[in-house]
């Protein structure tokens, strides 16, 4: 493979040199135990606090102890809602919505096993969580709301702030799944009014294995897990340092780096405008108007997903898909059937993320090549004709 | 990312046999746009030789990868012979498909299956839409299918499920839901008995003919190198499969009508009849 163009960074994002930079000390000389008592290992906290402090600008957060750093976002998660239900232990309800990443999507099932009453809040065609059917389903009972920030299948970004709004008045609290939308979007908690925030270093050019949970001063909640005093025992275990700084480091520079988002976007629409133009099956799911800057999610009708990732692979494209044969489960999308966008757009669904390292040659590069792959697969499809240039299946 | 062997990429890369042919003189069809798998299969057959063979699919790298390699396998061979190709057959001449992506070589057999229907001016036996929830994503098969064999087949175990069915032989994650739907009916039947009575007997006959062919068939052929599988049982008729030295015995078919159907009749049911699958 000679050219790699990155398209799925909101799959992982590579590290920044800075933030590589960063953390090679830790793994040599600076390889002292925050905890200890000694100011070899003192030296370390201080470099942790940085790291803090660093994330905690990022989302907005008045304290660094604010910030509690865990293994991925994954955990961050379930440390968050279960954290919360185990505190209140008398109230049996949650609210989330039927898009929401599987950590937070797979955890909720779970709890309903263990009794939970869960409300999916239903999204629109557009992606975007119903609110006013949220607001109606919070009742006296309902202990956590859970919403996603931004999706990480089409970036559309879910309207948090008035959520918030609505449940700091009711006094309940609110989980926000961050990961996409941290580095993407200006993110700020007090806005939002969320109690909770995840994010996860990996997708904004931070090292992988270390993720952090905002938790508001004041929110009570449980840990999870049992040990020693890290993370004000939230998080019990010795600290992945490197990580932590890494994640630190990567925090500031995605802060940073917020002003050229704009150009991303501006790459993302030529992406868009281009595929719309040269391929005539191509369609967009998701909000137009409300999506991350670096994320386009295109369907390309009639074509399995699969082979569309494969064959852009052969000419070193890396993306996405949604469709069912690709992922592990065998299941497609659970965000685009949430969407009610019919399977033969589900199954040719492909996820193209950019980053601030995409480079205009990266896209043009790309709608050179796309259209003569979804050419050759529509050749092989039954559900297209080929002598009439139209699809068989409706 | 999945591992697809050398084979499997060469062939979706350059897939063998794409498109229609005008003039099939069987066509067969399985899979759906909600499946997200398609496959059209195409056939041409002369003199009761399938002479070309062509597809066209809705589907991801390994299925159309085994959509060419199915259509290269057929192709020359006589319409018995391509029925007898299984997708252990496709897979083997793929090198192998990781177990999520099985069910693309058992949709091109039943694509064929359907193409063979057709030809024969038969109904095809395999319905484009699967009735009931996909349990088994791997081999294909639905709560219905899980539920019909406890009911009709009288399978009331997850091992003779998985070999009556072939559910949950490949990659295992749908063992608990095989289990659960197993139980489900099971207690379905308390309440009604009779409808178990007779298929009860189904299943002893096919638990008994396992255990005459491992305890008396098998020692006895593997002493000459050989061994024996069981395929399908189809009323009283037992399909099996020769392996090793006995799959190249000239005197094969003597050693089954002589050996092991005589073995058979003694200790299950005079009515058996032994069948090469």
């Amino acid at each position: 493979m000679e050219r790699v163009v990155y398209l799925d960074n909101n799959a992982t994002t590579m590290v920044a040199p800075e933030v590589l930079d960063a953390m090679l000390p830790f793994f040599k000389d600076r390889y002292g135990n925050p905890s200890s008592m000694h100011s070899f290992g003192g030296l370390v906290a201080k470099d942790m606090l940085r790291a803090r402090e660093q994330v905690a600008r990022l989302l907005g957060a008045d304290n660094d102890f604010e910030i509690t750093f865990t293994g991925t976002a994954t955990e961050s998660d379930n440390i968050a809602i279960r954290g919360i239900l185990g505190y209140y232990k008398e109230k049996k309800h949650v609210i989330t919505s039927t898009t929401e990443h599987p950590a937070v999507l797979n955890l909720c099932k779970q709890l309903e096993k263990e009794g939970y009453r869960v409300t999916f809040v239903p999204v629109g065609s557009d992606g975007v969580v119903d609110v006013e059917f949220l607001k109606n389903s919070v009742t006296e009972d309902t202990a956590i709301v859970s919403i996603m920030h931004a999706n990480n299948e089409t970036g559309v970004i879910n309207p948090v702030e008035e959520i918030g709004a609505f449940l700091k008045e009711r006094g309940i609290p609110f989980h926000v799944d961050g990961v996409q939308a941290a580095g993407k979007i200006p993110v700020d908690v007090n806005k939002i009014n969320c109690d909770l925030y995840s994010i996860s270093a990996h997708k904004f050019h931070g090292p992988k294995g270390v993720g952090a949970l905002y938790v508001r001063k004041g929110t009570r909640m449980r840990p999870l897990i049992y040990g020693g005093h890290q993370e004000k025992g939230r998080r019990p275990g010795t600290e992945n340092v490197s990580g932590v700084v890494g994640m630190g480091k990567a925090a500031e520079l995605a802060l940073l780096h917020l002003k050229d988002m704009p150009k991303v976007a501006a790459l993302r629409d030529k992406l868009q405008k281009g595929i719309l133009e040269k391929i005539k099956t191509a369609s967009i799911n998701g909000a137009i108007e409300k999506r991350t800057p670096n994320t386009l999610n295109a369907s390309f009708e009639f074509i399995e997903g699969e082979s569309i990732l494969l064959y852009l692979d052969r000419k070193g494209i890396c993306v996405s898909t949604g469709s069912a044969c690709s992922s592990g489960s065998l299941e497609p999308s659970h965000v685009l059937r949430a969407m009610n966008i019919p399977f033969s757009k589900i199954h040719g669904s492909v996820r193209f993320s950019l980053s601030r390292y995409t480079t205009e040659e990266d896209i043009d590069y790309t709608l050179q090549e796309l259209p003569g792959v979804i050419e050759t697969l529509l050749t092989i499809s039954p559900f297209w004709d080929n002598e009439k240039k139209v699809g068989k299946i409706f | 990312m999945w591992e697809y062997t050398e084979k499997v990429k060469e062939l979706y890369t350059n897939p063998k046999n794409v498109g229609k042919i005008e003039d099939a003189d069987g066509v067969g069809h399985v899979g759906s746009v909600v499946c997200g798998d398609a496959l059209t299969l195409y056939i041409k057959v002369e003199n009761g030789i399938i002479t070309d063979a062509k597809f066209e699919t809705f589907g991801c790298g390994s299925a159309i990868a085994s959509s060419s390699a199915l259509t290269e396998m057929i192709k020359g061979k006589t319409v018995e012979e391509a029925e007898k190709i299984t997708n252990q057959d496709i897979v083997e001449y793929l090198g192998g498909l990781p177990e999520q992506k099985i069910h693309c070589s058992v949709m091109g057999r039943e694509a064929l299956i359907n193409a063979i229907a057709d030809y024969r001016g038969e109904k095809p036996p395999i319905e484009d839409e699967p009735h009931g929830e996909i349990i088994c994503h791997c081999m294909n098969v639905t709560d219905e299918d899980i539920r019909k064999a406890v009911h009709e087949k009288g399978v009331t175990n997850l091992e003779d499920m998985m070999q009556l069915t072939g559910a949950g032989t490949v990659c295992g994650t749908c063992i608990p839901r095989i289990e659960d739907i197993i139980e489900e009916e099971k207690s379905r039947c308390s309440v009604t008995p009779s409808c178990c009575d007779e298929p009860m007997t189904n299943l002893q006959k096919i638990r008994k003919i396992e255990e005459t062919i491992n305890a008396v068939v098998r020692p006895a052929l593997k002493r000459d190198g050989g061994d024996i599988e069981l395929i399908d049982i189809n009323g009283d008729d037992v399909f099996v499969r020769l392996r090793g030295a006995c799959s190249t015995c000239m005197t094969a078919q003597v050693t089954l009508e002589n050996f092991v159907q005589e073995e058979l009749r003694k200790n299950v049911s005079p009515k058996l009849n032994i069948k090469l699958a």
